[in-house]
């Protein structure tokens, strides 16, 4: 007898509780009261269990447990799973031939072109010598410690999943500047991409989508990465100076002239600290998606978990961290251009 | 000059809050505003404004902080909404054009020169002074040339690459003043130009809108909460309080005529002798005076008079204008222009509703 009996007797309801009669399994608890024989012994009143779904069920079969719950949850994700890919997976399709198609560039295109190339770029959106060095420094060493071709993987991966999230982000954060109502909506959404750990939506992906397909973890990334240039494209584009806004409408600016002629350039600075921040969440994510196999460094910080090999995760862990320094420095000297270029 | 009305306002109302139409009968009848906060949670923007400005004028709005002024000019381009009334620019009511419309009447039709300057900080200040030609979708060639006249023209030859952070707020306010040049608009709305700028630089300012003036001929309508800048500027002058308007008249007129305790407070700390002139308070006759202490200008300042008399209040002056008598100025009546007339005893307090 479960404590939670007397209140459905009471409620005249015996006759509906019992009508459904399960022989399912019994949960654990159940199983231990059985084995204890505490069904028969009347506990004290102030050992009343929280009316949990689990302890009603118990006094009553018709309630459902909670595991009927979660299988519940699953079942539906199931039951709309074969729509859902119908629709989502032509649409995702060109994400893993861009991902696989930069990886195959990347590493077709022979160290010795790569490396300066990626030199002359940095000191094209840096203008600054100090970084350039430190960039050819840091990516000898990669190479000197044969880490490259995993760094370049890995770089890969963000340079798809960073350009793909501006691409996305960025209008949707100007959409959420002009609309409070849409604000509203997104802020939520926003907020649960950025806690939900991440480990938590490879789960409904994994479901959807084959595990070997690349896009599988180019949509993880992208998720999770997206957030931040979102948030400050809204921010920066509510931000922008309602003095030079009139100015613009005074002089009978359309909409699109006022948006690009004033609202993107004066929240560049705010946009461009979000695409920095969204580099280093892909990064943070491309590490974590390895699990789902994405190439690149996190692989070897797997096998270093798997295997107990100490070393090999220990020393892709400093080259994470050493190209985590890289796009930081890289993206936030770009940020300072723009800046004093501005004011 | 002629008095062709360019602007005309007519019973305009402006109610900020929920619901303005809701309390635009109780403000109508005359609800004062801390009321209508109070019990209905709406602030009275404006009051049942009439205004009518001429071609070719400046029509100087002046008022305290929160009286109005920036609420008032900003339904010349609509910028924001009236609750009721119209604005009339050339006879036609802006408040009922079409988006399409709005936008030429803005690009072509007014231009506007901001109290924070409000340049576009990423735009070299040639660029900044095109803005309105680019807007209208001119070439940069174009806009250029005509934008690199104006500058030119309000003493900015040499700084056309600059950014407007590389400049002083003065400097920065000419290219404010260039680029509602640049438009070529026969409107142009300030709402406190100046008032940003230090006493000299202002005065500079001022000058260099005078001189332009004199050539261009537009119709100003100039915001400011400063007298002496609204008296040297001003053809048609309206005092603002609390949304309403308090007096508007030619600004001599006003010195000498006060509607309300309000404007005499406003009017009693200036130098009369040095605003007030000989237009506003000589006897008009053809002939000359009678023992005549020589021939004075009509638009001299009653300083440069008594500086002429020697102190003297027993002699009269012939007023000449543009070489013909048109009246006779008594030294006694110019003392007693330069005594604040209280507007009790000239009666007309009476006429306005608080
Ligand atoms: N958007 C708004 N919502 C509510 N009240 C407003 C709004 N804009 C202006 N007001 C009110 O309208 C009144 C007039 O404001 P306005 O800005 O026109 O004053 P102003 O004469 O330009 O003052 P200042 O010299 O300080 O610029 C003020 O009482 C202000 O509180
Ligand atoms: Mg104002």
């Amino acid at each position: 007898m479960g404590f939670y009996d007397r209140f459905f007797d009471t409620l005249g309801l015996r006759d509906w509780c019992d009508s459904e009669k399960v022989d399912g399994p019994m949960t654990m608890t159940e199983l231990l009261a059985r084995s204890q024989g505490a069904d028969s012994v009347d506990a004290p009143w102030w050992d009343i269990p929280f009316p949990s779904l689990d302890n009603l069920n118990n006094a009553c079969h018709a309630v459902s447990r909670t595991r009927d719950l979660t299988e519940g949850v699953e079942q539906g994700f199931l039951d709309i799973k074969t729509s859902l890919q119908f629709v989502l997976d032509p649409i995702t399709q060109p994400l893993s031939w861009l991902l696989d198609g930069s990886l195959y560039l990347f590493a077709a295109i022979p160290w010795w072109t790569l490396i300066p190339a990626i030199l002359i770029l940095v000191y094209y959106v840096s203008r600054s010598i100090g970084v350039t060095l430190f960039v050819a420094l840091s990516f000898l060493f990669l190479a000197f410690i044969d880490h490259y071709s995993y760094s370049i993987q890995t770089l890969s991966i963000i340079f798809v999943c960073t350009v793909l999230s501006v691409l996305f982000g960025v209008p949707l954060g100007i959409a959420m500047s002009k609309s409070n109502t849409f604000q509203k909506v997104m802020i939520p959404i926003l907020d649960m991409l950025q806690t939900l750990p991440s480990f938590v939506y490879l789960i409904p992906l994994i479901f959807l989508f084959s595990i070997t397909e690349s896009k599988l973890y180019g949509i993880a990334i992208i998720m999770y990465a997206i957030v931040p240039v979102v948030r400050l494209t809204d921010l920066g584009i509510r931000l922008v100076d309602k003095d030079v806004i009139e100015a613009a409408d005074a002089f009978g600016m359309s909409r699109r002239q006022k948006l690009f002629g004033v609202e993107i350039p004066l929240a560049l600075p705010n946009i461009m600290a979000g695409v920095n921040q969204t580099i280093m969440m892909a990064l943070a994510m491309v590490v974590i998606a390895s699990l789902v196999s994405a190439p690149g460094l996190g692989v070897l910080v797997l096998r270093g978990i798997r295997n107990l090999e100490l070393g090999v995760g220990l020393v892709s862990g400093v080259c994470i961290v050493l190209l985590a320094v890289v796009l930081d420095r890289v993206s936030k000297a770009s940020l300072a251009r723009i800046n004093t270029s501005q004011d | 000059m002629a008095d062709t009305i360019k602007v005309s306002i007519r019973h305009l109302y402006k109610i900020f809050g929920g619901d303005p139409e809701s309390v635009l009968d109780l403000a109508r009848n005359g609800m004062s505003k801390t009321e209508l906060l109070e019990k209905h949670g709406h602030v009275v923007g404006l009051r049942d404004i009439n205004v009518d400005m001429s071609e070719g004028e400046i029509t100087v709005i002046m008022g305290l902080s929160g009286s109005g002024k920036s609420t008032l000019i900003r339904h010349l381009n609509l910028l924001i909404e009236p609750t009721a009334g119209e604005v009339l620019v050339d006879g036609i009511d802006v408040t009922h054009l079409s988006a399409v419309e709005l936008r030429d009447m803005r690009q072509t039709g007014m231009s506007m020169v901001f109290q924070k300057f409000a340049l576009l900080p990423h735009r070299t200040v040639l660029q900044n002074a095109g803005l309105a030609l680019r807007v209208r979708g001119l070439g940069d060639g174009e806009a250029d040339t005509e934008a690199k006249k104006w500058l030119d023209r309000v003493g900015l030859q040499g700084f056309e690459q600059h950014f407007p952070h590389q400049l002083s707020g003065g400097m920065q306010q000419r290219v404010g003043i260039a680029r509602a040049l640049t438009s070529n608009s026969p409107i142009m709305l300030m709402d406190e130009a100046f008032s940003a700028l230090d006493p000299l630089i202002r005065t500079d300012m001022q000058d260099l809108l005078m001189e332009l003036q004199k050539d261009l001929h537009k119709t100003i309508v100039f915001i400011t909460h400063d007298l002496d800048e609204s008296l040297k500027l001003a053809d048609h002058l309206v005092i603002l309080k609390d949304g309403y308007v308090v007096q508007q008249d030619e600004p001599q007129q006003i010195l000498l005529n006060p509607a309300d305790p309000y404007i005499e407070d406003f009017v009693s700390d200036i130098n009369r002798a040095r605003v007030l002139r000989v237009r506003s308070i000589m006897k008009p006759s053809s002939k000359a005076a009678r023992a005549s202490a020589g021939n004075i200008d009509y638009d001299d300042t009653l300083e440069s008079v008594i500086a002429r008399s020697g102190g003297s209040t027993a002699k009269s002056y012939t007023v000449k204008r543009d070489g013909k008598t048109v009246g006779i100025l008594d030294m006694k009546e110019l003392i007693k222009a330069l005594v604040p007339r209280l507007a009790s005893q000239s009666g007309v307090r009476g006429n306005v509703t608080s």
